[in-house]
């Protein structure tokens, strides 16, 4: 048992760490730091200098632009970029629709998407969940119609997040109606601007405009756009949810909350004397900052054993990380609620355009406690990762 | 970074395995504490033949030179077995402070005896009121020519009173808490002036009360330098700490086990009670409790390799917080998990939920380092 990064791993840290410090632009910092939502813009000047530097689909094979790191680095890579903090590559198109082209899809498809999700030509949103389908996703009725050399779809996806920002959207859609309800349903990809398609903002209970939803009406999609085989959209969705198991864990964006946790809190004062002096207040933090650690660990048990063992078969382990990761990441804002007490209250009108900068960092705590009430329900609900473990771990 | 163990560390487990699963199920356990002395003479010569009970000391003492890691593996073995025998008392407390502090003398005096399972010995630390305070100590160590005389009373001594040889603290001066003027002393337990009270303890370990009436011992009997002991002290009971850490996990990895196979035989309403859901969550939860509980013993572990003492302490101390809120939830849903069954004496369920109870409550609990942590600035 060796539990320490080696000299070059260091290097490597040091070098990241540069990176992120002489290229986020400070303002993209700043409103991480405060919890703001960044514009479109924003993300996309980013993710191009973090493509530039060849780092912006960093763990997709060598010949489609990935970097051959190890799971060390990769590990390494996430954490700086949550502790900067920075945006992390769109998920939508680098972690999920992209692996799945280049697993799955044909040599025309991975010469056509895979270098405009690299450089967020395009950016994606994915279509997978449903009004009448959240956990039980398989029951989807999202129809798609052949006929000719077109898909005729049909039916309405939700939960869409940034879908107002979307160029295409990955989405599941049921081709065979007949078949057992994993075994009808295909993967197929389509332009936004199609004709029938309606994107409808659903306002979060924040104030925010992150999810949407998406009505599909008699949208005509060309074959071609088929990923990989019909009738098995299935397998490659659960692909594209078992291929980021490490970056859940979050351990980054908690470390640098708790850092603004212990900034904020001694500034504000409470009885006369900093709130960072209350041993209540710091007991409870030092516990959270206890259970980070010990996930910390977790995860670098994973990283380590994917390292050695490849990917195939994961750590049990792994499945403690979306759970713990997003509790720790709830407490954290829970504290910076503490932390503000009574001015928590006063609502922002104008936080989410950007455009008002006389706001103080008080603003968003509200808000992002209530945001992140999401991280437990999104991505397999804590309550169905507890059913994965009870199943793939426990064996009962 | 690498989370695998090696070669020779692969081999450790094995053999300790191998001889625990053989020698020591359920009822032999039982067999042994009704043995003399509460525990098995029989069990302590295999562990001697083995080589576990030279493992941390160096080759030139005749041991194997090795690390927190194989004693962790071999702790955590122990407390899948739920062994009563007194390792952590005499080979990784007792061993820790003759390690660490001992002259050339002391460890050619000592170390072969515990070595090859001749001799037994026990650290006596607590007080009446010194609860988890190393640094509070009321039993004093007064010069007399060269020697020292010994006046005290310490408590709950474990394996206090079969050991051979009891390592004490006392002060050597200035007042109960000062962090200056505490001395470690090797006191043979037959000497004049010891009286011992043993009791078994509530997890089938033995422990005594032991008053030091005016015993006198030679200059020889001081581990380190007598006025500044605490450093010592600290340093071998993060080792403790870390002992029982790896102990608590063997412990609740056995109790998972232990319940998902309860889980899946017992049957109600015409089913196995694992098919309900609120039990699959609890025993999940039991699970997530008891990677991070593995996860931080390993920290710890990695820990007692750091030369720098404050690091090392408050990484031992984060250890025992989240062993100690693990272990409690872990113990307790074993229980709870198990019903009518789990309450019973001949259920070996209950017997891990009271040694992981009691460790929680060993060398400072999870309220008191959580506050260590805390006054050290935390982790991030």
């Amino acid at each position: 048992m060796d539990l320490s990064f080696s000299k070059e791993e260091m290097a490597f840290r040091e070098e990241v760490r540069a990176f992120f410090r002489d290229h986020v632009p400070a303002e993209t910092r700043r409103k991480l730091v405060e919890g703001r939502h960044l514009s479109k813009d924003e993300m996309v000047a980013w993710w191009r200098i973090l493509n530039k530097k060849g780092w912006g689909v960093s763990h997709w094979p060598k010949e489609y632009g990935g970097t051959g790191w190890t799971s060390v680095q990769h590990y390494i890579f996430n954490e700086e970029l949550q502790m900067h903090p920075a945006p992390a590559p769109l998920a939508f198109g680098v972690s999920m629709v992209g692996p799945v082209i280049y697993t799955f899809g044909n040599e025309k498809q991975k010469q056509q998407y895979l270098p405009r999700i690299a450089n967020v030509d395009d950016w994606w949103c994915q279509g997978f969940s449903e009004p009448g389908s959240g956990s039980d996703l398989a029951s989807l009725k999202t129809k798609a119609e052949r006929k000719g050399d077109k898909y005729i779809i049909n039916g309405q996806k939700t939960w869409t997040t940034l879908a107002q920002y979307a160029d295409m959207i990955f989405c599941l859609c049921r081709t065979d109606t007949s078949a057992k309800k994993q075994m009808g349903i295909s993967f197929i990809v389509f332009d936004m601007k199609s004709k029938g398609v309606t994107v409808r903002p659903i306002q979060t209970i924040d104030g925010g405009h992150e999810v949407n939803e998406v009505f599909l009406d008699d949208v005509e999609v060309p074959v071609e756009n088929l990923i990989g085989e019909e009738n098995k959209g299935w397998d490659y969705a659960k692909f594209l949810l078992g291929n980021e198991r490490t970056g859940i864990a979050r351990v980054g964006v908690s470390k640098e909350r708790i850092r603004r946790i212990k900034e904020l809190a001694s500034k504000v004062e409470s009885g006369g004397k900093p709130v960072i002096e209350d041993q209540k207040f710091r007991e409870k933090l030092a516990e959270v900052e206890i259970e980070l650690k010990a996930l910390e660990l977790t995860q670098l048990r994973v990283v380590a054993d994917e390292g050695k063992h490849g990917k195939g078969k994961p750590n049990p382990a792994s499945s403690v990380l979306k759970i713990k990761g997003s509790e720790i990441q709830q407490a954290t804002t829970e504290l910076l609620m503490e932390v503000i007490g009574p001015f928590a209250a006063p609502y922002d009108i104008h936080g989410d355009d950007g455009s008002n900068e006389t706001m103080d960092w008080t603003a968003q705590i509200a808000p992002s406690y209530f945001n992140n009430r999401k991280v437990s329900i999104y991505g397999g609900s804590n309550e169905i990762q507890r059913n994965i473990i009870t199943k793939a771990v426990l064996g009962l | 970074m690498d989370f695998d163990l090696s070669e020779e560390q692969r081999l450790l487990k094995e053999s300790v395995d191998g001889l625990l699963g053989s020698s020591y199920d359920f009822d032999s356990r039982k067999k042994y504490m009704a043995e003399k002395g509460g525990w098995s003479k029989t069990v302590w010569g295999k562990l001697a033949e083995q080589g576990l009970l030279g493992l941390p000391f160096s080759e030139e003492d005749g041991g194997f030179g090795a690390g927190a890691t194989e004693i962790g593996i071999v702790m955590e073995a122990m407390g899948r077995a739920l062994v009563i025998e007194p390792y952590l008392a005499t080979v990784v407390i007792s061993g820790g402070f003759l390690r660490h502090g001992g002259s050339a003398e002391q460890k050619a005096q000592y170390v072969p005896a515990i070595i090859d399972g001749s001799k037994t010995f026990a650290f006596a630390q607590l007080e009446k009121n010194s609860r988890y305070d190393l640094q509070d100590v009321a039993t004093t160590a007064k010069k007399k020519g060269s020697g020292w005389v010994i006046d005290g009373e310490k408590f709950v001594v474990l394996n206090g009173e079969g050991a051979d040889t009891l390592i004490v603290t006392a002060r050597t001066k200035g007042g109960q808490r000062d962090a200056q003027g505490i001395g470690v002393f090797l006191v043979p337990a037959n000497a004049k002036g010891v009286t011992k009270k043993g009791y078994p303890t509530q997890d089938g370990l033995h422990a005594a009360d032991i008053s030091f009436t005016g015993v006198e011992v030679g200059a020889d009997a001081a581990i380190g330098d007598p006025e500044n002991g605490l450093a010592l002290i600290e340093r071998v009971v993060d080792e403790a700490r870390t002992a029982i850490c790896a102990e608590a996990v063997g412990i609740m990895d056995e109790s998972l086990k232990t319940t998902v196979e309860y889980l899946k035989t017992r049957k109600q309403f015409g089913v196995p009670i694992g098919s309900f859901q609120t039990l699959q969550h609890r025993a999940a939860d039991m699970f997530v409790a008891v990677e991070q509980a593995r996860s931080m013993s390993m920290f710890a572990t990695m820990a007692n390799d750091v030369d720098n003492a404050k690091e090392r302490a408050t990484a031992v101390a984060a250890a025992k917080v989240q062993i100690g809120k693990s272990g409690k939830f872990v113990g307790q849903q074993s229980i709870q998990l198990h019903g009518g069954i789990g309450m019973t004496m001949e259920a070996k369920i209950g017997h891990y939920f009271k040694r992981l109870t009691m460790i929680e409550n060993s060398f400072g609990d999870t309220d008191y380092h959580l506050r260590r942590v805390t006054n050290a600035g935390g982790l991030v």
